[in-house]
């Protein structure tokens, strides 16, 4: 097989995004220190071309590369999620680097060369390719939670999750390769073929699962794997924290159920049992665990290992639904993690912005008589927080409806009360901020009072953010249909 | 000829394996992993695995032995006694594997061998089968592997090169 125009026009985007990294590497030591924001505005650029791309793409599907990489509307979808979370996050990255005085051009190289390696893991038809895409992704990230460097807690998140992502990556690759002795391939849709005639208690194929399985649960924070979530969520520097808590949590969970649906369909008995497992620890254990944290970017980690186990009640319904009716679970998570984007990275963008002198104002006590101070600001975060704690009408509600009925449909009625009551326990943590904002005054004496740092790039950020809670939480129609039209199909 | 080989090199390597951890000096310790290493790899030659001979020399005994040795040198270990009263947590594992080895080979012994995908190596050069594959099947994966190399490289450099200024330097 000969490289075509075919294959190189299938994966232009993915191009065009290694290619303004490079440009941004190196552009970066000949562009004065003053004209530094113009890579980001490259980058930024990059983000609107691509997104041009894959939406032209959506609705004609086609694979590259012998069937490594499939261009259909799943991965599309996932690619423009990704796109418009990694141009927030330039956004975001213009203020918040200059309050943290972290002066690495390299930042938006490692953001762009990061989002390639998320791009490669949802595109990725074929085992080989979503572990090199998933390591790409990693080891940008690895670097970029260690970028301020002048504070010891980020090289300890960057060394941290290093050190975690290198075992992960050692236990999927491990599945991977008893996988590809079981099946003969690591392509998905031969492994599927292999395997279709098998016993699902086929021990080789149930440890090759197993394995997998705990390699993505590691990127997915999901308990019992989440341990290195808090403290890296805490340690990276807010607006990375930001980026890994959206971005390669959605491209996990993309290249995470294209891995289980198309290549191990056949085991779905198998695994939806154990992601119930998974799915009902991380629930218990995300929400508890929340309500004692006293910094409001750990409260958030623990947020989000919650939110991946309400993703994943989609995922446990899709391995129990018949096949035909599977894909309306699949695309329930898909909205879910959509949606969860927007809020989740909202509420990381005031506290990026909310300074202390020269720090970050991160802890719950600095967030006290926020809305005497700065109203605006705090209505924001009283909308992001409401739908995290899945109230209507926010997006936060839609989200967890879908799933819930899609819960209900396979036949889990009970996973789905046992998930509202812990979003009912959510919310206590998630309002407790609110009540500190709205309803406590700051100790008397503190000298330095937190203030809100503003500015036009943070203005456009929380308003997409803003917008998409409002907007798909009073008309999600479009969301649900385009969810529904790129869901995958179990075969 | 076969089995001549096959007990030289297992013979070796299981001797030298022994040293790794009998050894008390480290530089000892590592240098008999390098000599089990050649061996390994030598097994490799003898299964016509030529490619993954070459891939065992460069990366055990090129790269990961050098970087123990770094280690060790960087860290003085000459000799070091702590770690050589671990018997007890030596023996709990030890034991289990040798259970779990007792177990497995009783169930192959009795269960008739599991039909595996065998792929025939004996018949043209390995090394140019891999190669070919590498450069067409798999062109995709070898570059995105060639950007996670690019990555981790501009990663060292940015996290360990010099302090960076309080304040950009306009």
């Amino acid at each position: 097989m000969m490289l075509s125009a075919h294959d190189l026009f299938a994966i232009l985007p993915e191009l065009l995004v290694i290619f303004a990294a490079c440009a941004v590497l190196a552009l970066d030591p000949i562009t004065p220190a003053a004209k530094k924001d113009g890579l980001a505005w490259l980058s930024l650029g990059t983000m609107a071309i691509c997104m041009g791309l894959t939406a032209a793409r959506f609705g004609s599907p086609t694979t590259a590369f012998g069937g490594l990489v499939v261009i259909d509307n799943y991965s599309c979808f996932w690619k423009l999620l990704l796109y418009f979370v990694t141009g927030l996050t330039i956004l975001l990255s213009l203020p918040y680097l200059k309050e943290e005085r972290i002066y690495f051009g390299e930042y938006y190289g490692f953001v762009l060369l990061a989002l390639s390696g998320m791009m490669v893991m949802v595109s990725g038809a074929d085992l080989l390719t979503i572990y090199l895409g998933t390591e790409l992704m990693s080891i940008s990230l690895y670097i970029m939670a260690g970028l301020k460097r002048a504070d010891a807690k980020s090289l300890e998140a960057s060394v941290k999750y290093f050190v975690l992502g290198a075992f992960s990556s050692g236990i999927l690759l491990y599945g991977i390769s008893l996988l590809y002795g079981s099946a003969g391939s690591t392509q998905l849709p031969a492994i599927a073929a292999a395997i279709a005639g098998r016993s699902p208690d086929d021990s080789l194929l149930l440890i090759a699962t197993i394995l997998i399985a705990v390699g993505f649960s590691f990127k997915l924070a999901v308990v019992p794997f989440h341990m290195w979530t808090p403290d890296v969520y805490q340690g990276a520097p807010t607006s990375v924290t930001a980026f890994m808590a959206v971005a390669s949590k959605a491209a996990s969970f993309g290249a995470f159920m294209r891995v289980f649906v198309e290549g191990l369909g056949g085991m779905r008995a198998n695994w939806s049992l154990m992601f119930l497992l998974l799915c009902m620890g991380t629930l218990i254990l995300g929400n508890i665990v929340a309500l004692v944290q006293t910094n409001v970017k750990r409260m958030l980690a623990y947020s989000s290992i919650a939110h991946a186990g309400y993703a994943l009640i989609g995922v446990v319904a899709a391995g129990r639904l018949a096949p035909t009716e599977a894909a309306s679970a699949i695309s329930s998570v898909m909205l879910y993690i959509a949606l969860y984007a927007f809020m989740t990275f909202g509420a990381f963008a005031i506290i990026a912005l909310l300074r202390k002198g020269g720090l970050e104002g991160d802890e719950i006590e600095d967030f006290s008589g926020l809305a005497k101070r700065h109203p605006f600001a705090a209505l924001l975060m009283l909308v992001f927080m409401v739908s995290l704690a899945g109230i209507p009408p926010t997006a936060g509600f839609i989200g967890k409806f879908y799933v819930f009925m899609s819960a209900v449909h396979a036949g889990l009625t009970w996973l789905a009360v046992l998930a509202l009551v812990f979003a009912a326990i959510s919310a206590y943590f998630y309002l407790r901020l609110v009540m500190v904002m709205y309803m406590r005054e700051p100790e008397a004496g503190t000298a330095l009072l937190p203030r809100f740092v503003s500015s036009p790039a943070l203005s456009i950020v929380l308003a997409c953010a803003i917008a998409g809670v409002v907007f798909f939480g009073l008309y999600p129609d479009p969301i649900v249909n385009l969810a529904t039209q790129a869901t995958l199909t179990l075969k | 000829m076969d089995y001549l080989l096959f007990g030289y090199f297992a013979g070796v390597i299981a001797l030298t394996a022994v040293f790794v951890v009998a050894f008390r000096n480290p530089v000892y310790s590592a240098l008999s992993l390098l000599i089990m290493f050649f061996h390994v790899a030598g097994l490799y030659v003898t299964l016509h695995a030529e490619f993954l001979a070459a891939v065992q020399i460069i990366v055990y005994a090129g790269a990961i032995l050098v970087l123990y040795l770094f280690v060790i040198m960087l860290l003085n270990l000459k000799t070091d006694d702590r770690y050589h009263s671990q018997w007890r947590a030596a023996a709990v594992v030890g034991g289990a594997l040798l259970i779990e080895f007792l177990v497995l080979l009783a169930g192959s012994l009795s269960a008739p061998p599991a039909a595996v995908p065998r792929v025939d190596i004996e018949t043209g050069d390995n090394t140019l089968a891999i190669g070919e594959t590498l450069f067409s099947t798999y062109l995709f994966p070898f570059e995105v592997a060639s950007l996670i190399l690019l990555v981790a490289m501009i990663g060292a450099i940015v996290l360990a090169k010099r302090e960076v200024p309080e304040t950009p330097a306009s």
